[in-house]
């Protein structure tokens, strides 16, 4: 059994976002990059697979901003195998590209199973599970929260919202959107990370060509200019404590 | 192509959901404009489309395999009717079922999609949509101007109202024959939620926290002011799937959706499915050390004094 993860490192929301000059993307200079956290929730769960039966995960992302770091934590964690497409473009690339480049990486290495986030924050033109299920012509589950393996079958639960969820089963190879893993993703210390940074074994290919593109014409990014905006409590922690038992209170509460 | 506007119709648990009022009213505003219809495409549960009159007309889809939500026969079937109505603009939800469909349909019909969308007008043989993303913290404007498009709209930006119907909508059967022979996705079970420990739909005052937080350990903090105004603890998502709190306490779009008079929350960002599930709490208050958290555009008072100090002077205010 194969597990592919793919991976993708996404401005660090906790930092401010600031536009670039043409106001189309954020500028990228000197902001903080981070493992978009539906990734991670999906690499904990092909942990997880390959922790309960005989899996060989693998780690896939595109080179993006600190990306090395975010693969040798995935081998320190417990993938098998990482791999870096090289070469894929600077900035923003949107999800048509990405999937159409990791589309025809992953049709040459024989996966049974390709799981990844559910979405990314920067998804404007659609999610990763579905885009690449469609460009391999594969079957795909998104909003998972548990993947289970019964010979070429995966048992999947798909939150279809409300608390309500599906059981379902999916003939592989097939592609799955995690929303949450089965258990809180696992840590990985530093000295394991370096660890797997000495040993090298970060596999680099090139990127296969596309000219595939989202299609549409991005006229600009812009700060949201609120409705309202929140009346904002100042002065000390006390201060603000009275206030709003006042405000509690005024409701008959 | 046509100037027809497609809607995606769903439905959860035998009703028609809230969103696809949304859409339809949304619809019909752009049909009009573009002098098209306003069509509803409805998969399974075919006695629902006497609700769906605000569309011109209603394709239903009617197999076992479509009774509930099945990723691979829906996309077959949405597929088939797309290619057959050729409808300018589709438009869907970023529910489970938008964000599983609308991206692989992109691909597969060929035509731009955009996510999370707030905003939508039809301009002079184009549509300008604006949708959020960063959790919110941008937007992004959009130009539609191809023969055929798709937009996942996030539920609750559009008033429900205009799509709601009074007539009684044509309904079509669209032909599945052949389609969902041979699928390689069964769903075998659906199962509703469970009820919790405590109802947070039914509570008046509710305490809510999220990943602000920091640690399960610090949790205590806000049981502690939670207890003392006699106030149920809910939360955000990523303290759920930590295992923090049971999954009856978690509010927002793959949770519960709650209206209290007041919705006290600590450490809590506001994205936007957070947001779907408190949306109508009568007073909103937040306190997060991010003076730019997107939930300081929804909450009617706010504060950036940190968590940990505010809430221990609550406690005192409170229980003294
Ligand atoms: C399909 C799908 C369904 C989802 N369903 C839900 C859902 O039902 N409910 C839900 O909540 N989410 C849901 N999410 C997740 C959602 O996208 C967000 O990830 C989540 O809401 C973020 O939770 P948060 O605000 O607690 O955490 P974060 O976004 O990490 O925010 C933490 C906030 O705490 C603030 N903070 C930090 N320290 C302090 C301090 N000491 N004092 C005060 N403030 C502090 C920070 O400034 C930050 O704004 C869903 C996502 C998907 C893809």
């Amino acid at each position: 059994m194969r597990i592919a993860v793919l991976l993708k490192q996404i401005p660090d929301l906790v930092e401010d976002l600031e536009l670039a000059p043409d106001g189309t993307d954020v500028d990228r200079e000197f902001l903080a990059f981070t493992l978009n956290e539906f990734d991670d929730q999906a690499l904990e769960e092909a942990l997880c697979l390959k922790d309960a039966g005989d899996a060989e995960v693998v780690a896939v992302a595109l080179e993006e901003p600190d990306v090395d770091q975010c693969l040798y934590t995935a081998l320190a964690k417990g993938a098998d195998r990482a791999v870096k497409l090289t070469g894929a473009g600077e900035g923003w690339i949107d999800g048509h590209r990405r999937s159409a480049i990791l589309a025809a990486w992953l049709a040459t290495a024989e996966f049974d199973l390709i799981l990844t986030g559910v979405q990314a924050a920067d998804d404007l033109d659609g999610q990763l599970p579905p885009l690449l299920a469609a460009r391999l012509g594969l079957p795909h589950a998104s909003v998972v929260v548990r993947v289970e393996l019964k010979g070429q079958v995966a048992l999947v639960r798909q939150e279809l919202g409300g608390g309500t969820v599906a059981d379902e089963e999916l003939r592989l190879p097939a592609v799955i959107g995690i929303q949450a893993a089965r258990q809180a993703p696992r840590y990985a210390s530093i000295s394991r990370i370096r660890q797997a940074q000495q040993a090298g074994g970060l596999e680099e290919v090139g990127a296969p060509a596309t000219d595939a593109g989202p299609g549409y014409h991005l006229v600009r990014l812009l700060a949201p200019e609120a409705a309202g905006h929140a009346q904002m409590l100042g002065g000390s922690a006390g201060e603000v404590a009275e206030r709003i038992v006042e405000l509690i209170r005024a409701k008959g509460l | 192509m046509s100037n027809d506007v497609l809607v995606l119709a769903e439905h959860r648990d035998g009703a028609v959901s809230d969103v696809t009022f949304e859409l339809l009213g949304k619809a019909r505003e752009i049909a009009a404009s573009w002098g098209g219809r306003t069509v509803a495409l409805l998969l399974g549960q075919r006695e629902l489309a006497a609700e769906l009159g605000a569309a011109d007309t209603v394709q239903c889809a009617e197999h076992a395999a479509l009774e509930t939500y099945n990723p691979e026969a829906y996309e077959a079937v949405v597929l088939q009717a797309l290619e057959q109505l050729e409808p300018r603009l589709v438009l869907t939800s970023t529910t489970t079922v938008g964000l599983d469909l609308g991206a692989a349909l992109s691909v597969r019909w060929d035509a731009p999609l955009v996510s999370y969308v707030t905003g939508l007008s039809a301009g002079d043989g184009t549509a300008l949509a604006t949708a959020q993303i960063y959790g919110g913290k941008l937007l992004a404007e959009v130009e539609l101007s191809g023969p055929r498009a798709l937009c996942a709209v996030l539920a609750g930006s559009f008033p429900h109202a205009a799509g709601r119907g009074e007539t009684a909508p044509t309904v079509e059967t669209l032909d599945a024959t052949g389609l969902l022979d041979d699928l390689r996705t069964v769903v075998t079970s659906v199962v509703s939620p469970e009820g919790g420990d405590v109802d947070i739909t039914a509570a008046d005052l509710l305490v809510s926290v999220g990943r602000g937080i920091g640690s399960q350990a610090n949790l205590e903090v806000v049981e502690e002011l939670a207890e003392a105004l006699g106030a149920p603890l809910a939360a955000s998502r990523p303290l759920i799937d930590q295992g923090w709190l049971p999954k009856a306490r978690q509010v927002g779009k793959s949770g519960l959706s709650v209206k209290p008079k007041v919705y006290l929350m600590f450490g809590i960002s506001g994205a936007p499915e957070h947001l779907e599930g408190m949306r109508d709490a009568e007073l909103v208050i937040a306190c997060n050390t991010d003076a730019k958290a997107p939930i300081f555009d929804v909450a009617d008072y706010g504060t950036t004094v940190d968590l940990f100090d505010l809430v221990p002077e609550l406690v005192s205010r409170v229980a003294g």
